[in-house]
């Protein structure tokens, strides 16, 4: 399996100006939303801290809840299926689809079927899926999967959807008007929505005491796809149980502020029991989930809520974008949770990331990701997965930092070369801290060079 | 061993060590003027509160928010409308609603929200396939928090359940938000008691 190269990748969505610069704010702007939000609620600290300590008793219990949220399922007349990996999650949709004849399905967004790349499989044996939501519905159209697990198109401007929608649903291809593209999405949409043999959508919590299935969405298509066909199947993946009702007042009340500044979502739906005449499955799919529930520094990634906030603050993530991760998760959670999958492929992902803690100190449910991607770099050095240029950077570094002296004059002929080396040579290929950037002006004199002169002279100057 | 027990297996091997489940706090708050507050919220996410005059009559209101509108599909007795609710067959036939008529049974002051049940709509898809929604609140019945409302307990017992705040919307082209997404394009709350 081919390693994915983010640098590569960032590169080529750095080229396109308008884009990049297009992307970093609107994101940036979701970010100071979510702060006005949440710095207006006084209880905010402490809604993280029941968030995070309900995840980690349900994660710490997860077989038990996951029985109980069978029965109660079961009991409300669903059909309940268990995926251990993709393949299986993706063969039972199938044979349930099958099953009933169904040839075509409309969906809502679920980043677990994308996990499990299933939208192909189905496609290959004959379903016809319909991606509803607007932002995974132009990701379909132009066969890319999506950015941000929020936003799946947050990558593309208004014209890339013209283009995208003129060459796939006819539409004008110099109209690229906002209200005119989701218009015209609807339009062409609703008669799926009135014809499909089959609904599906994934969830976002899943009730243990109830056998409930919680869905948040503002645009209509989730309920749209479950209200109308006669079949309609839910892919939940284990870690989205939530001990009782009353939990879903502290989750609800985040999600949404954490993820786009809104006190909650247009629409909180909850499916208990299949309307008469139809039936309901849920597929309960771990694909890697309870082997990360085993792995010490890294289960807490398993509280994940899916609310984007950390990728939106992400200063990496916001100038790459979400394609350049290669992977179904992007930004920091990506980071995290995309090595359990696949560690050599994603082995470049925990090196896109500047440390700065950021979001972590979003984390609605308060995990600890700036230590996490500190821990897979430490992983990836120990198992020798790191690029050899990294590698011999890292082994030079270690060298310098290890020896004061060497520091020291690492340090002023660093901001002697600043000064005084030809540009050719400063913003060259050799030099990746010189691309798409100006190299600050460096002091003219270093700290120690300051310090020496300022108040190293002064005798028992420490108070 | 099947796909099932394989899973649980695993789950209960590589639990970590168990932490308690922490107690809810009452999130109680002391509201004044809870309706004013829940119609700022509602017309922040986009909805819309009309009151009607204690003389008129909501046929006359209906009539005039919607002048254009032909098809009134009512799940509510203050409204006759003119497609019967109980008449429809199958869910797809609601798809020429142009305003459906439902009565929400709390609102929530901190969002705006309203809660609906399979038991209100009669109809499920009346909530989504209607162009516009028209939802008769009773003022007294308001709940502070989200907490609250996920304190009654019972009503999660219902099929289906919705917080509905606002008409669908999107913002996932350029972050330009757009009321309508592919459900309802408006929704308007009507304060009236039972």
């Amino acid at each position: 399996m081919k390693r994915i190269d983010h640098a590569e990748g960032s590169s080529r969505f750095i080229k396109a100006k308008d884009h990049i610069e297009f992307h970093d704010k609107r994101l940036w702007d979701l970010r100071k939303k979510r702060d006005r939000e949440t710095e207006a609620m006084p209880e905010w600290e402490e809604l993280r801290s029941l968030a995070s300590a309900i995840k980690e008793h349900t994660l710490t219990h997860l077989a038990d809840y996951l029985e109980e949220f069978e029965r109660n399922a079961t009991k409300n007349g669903v059909t309940v299926h268990w995926a251990r990996d993709a393949a299986e999650h993706n063969a039972i949709v199938f044979g349930i689809l099958d099953a009933k004849r169904a040839r075509t399905l409309v969906k809502s967004k679920s980043m677990l079927t994308d996990e499990c790349d299933m939208r192909p499989f189905l496609e290959t044996r004959g379903i016809k899926v319909i991606e509803t939501d607007l932002g995974e519905r132009i990701q379909q159209l132009d066969d890319e999967p999506p950015s941000h697990i929020v936003l799946p198109a947050v990558h593309k401007l208004r014209t890339d959807v013209a283009r995208v929608f003129a060459e796939t649903l006819g539409t004008d291809p110099t109209n690229s008007d906002v209200h005119y593209l989701a218009e015209s999405q609807r339009s062409t949409t609703r008669p799926d929505f009135l014809t499909a043999d089959a609904g599906m959508t994934g969830a976002n919590f899943a009730v243990a005491e109830t056998g409930s299935v919680v869905v948040c969405t503002n645009e209509g298509n989730a309920d749209l796809s479950v209200h109308l066909p006669k079949l309609y199947i839910a892919s939940i993946g284990i870690e989205k149980m939530l001990p009782r009702i009353e939990h879903l007042g502290v989750f609800i009340r985040m999600l949404s502020r954490s993820a786009l500044g809104s006190p909650i979502t247009q629409l909180t739906s909850h499916f208990r029991v299949p309307r008469a005449g139809t039936e309901m499955h849920i597929v309960l799919v771990d694909n890697g989930r309870s082997e990360r529930l085993g792995m010490d520094d890294f289960w807490y990634s398993l509280k994940c809520i899916r609310c984007g906030a950390c990728m939106n603050t992400c200063p990496v993530y916001r100038r790459s974008g979400g394609l350049s991760y290669g992977g179904t998760y992007s930004g920091p959670i990506g980071v995290i949770i995309d090595p359990t999958f696949n560690l050599r492929k994603y082995s470049a992902l925990p090196f896109a990331s500047t440390l700065n803690g950021s979001c972590t100190s979003v984390c609605p449910v308060k995990i600890n990701i700036h230590e996490q991607i500190y821990k897979w770099r430490e992983i990836i050095a120990e198992r020798n997965q790191l690029p050899i240029a990294k590698k011999e950077a890292m082994r030079m570094a270690g060298k310098v930092l290890g020896s004061p002296k060497l520091y020291r004059a690492a340090v002023e002929a660093a901001g002697a070369g600043v000064a005084h080396l030809p540009r050719f040579m400063m913003y060259s290929r050799l030099n990746a801290w010189g691309r798409q950037r100006e190299v600050p002006q460096a002091p003219p004199a270093t700290f120690r060079q300051w310090y020496l002169a300022n108040r190293g002279k002064k005798k028992g100057g420490s108070r | 061993m099947s796909s099932r027990d394989e899973i649980l297996g695993r789950v209960r091997k590589n639990q970590p060590a168990p932490q308690p489940l922490p107690k809810l706090p009452a999130f109680d708050r002391e509201i004044k003027a809870p309706l004013a507050i829940f119609k700022a919220n509602l017309l922040r996410m986009g909805g819309k509160f009309v009151e009607v005059p204690a003389s008129g009559s909501i046929t006359a209101a209906l009539r005039s928010l919607f002048p254009a509108a032909k098809v009134f599909c009512s799940a509510v007795p203050e409204f006759a409308g003119s497609r019967p609710i109980g008449q429809v067959r199958a869910p797809a036939d609601l798809h020429d609603v142009d305003v459906g008529i439902v009565r929400a049974v709390y609102g929530v002051v901190e969002t705006g929200s309203v809660w609906l049940t399979d038991r209100e709509f009669k109809v499920g898809a009346l909530g989504f396939l209607a162009q516009h929604l028209v939802v008769l609140l009773d003022p007294a019945e308001l709940v502070p928090t989200m907490h609250h409302a996920y304190r009654r307990r019972a009503d999660f017992d219902a099929s289906y359940g919705v917080f509905m705040t606002g008409p669908t919307a999107t913002a996932d082209i350029e972050g330009v938000l757009i009321h309508g997404a592919q459900g309802i394009r408006s929704l308007t709350v009507i304060p009236l008691p039972v």
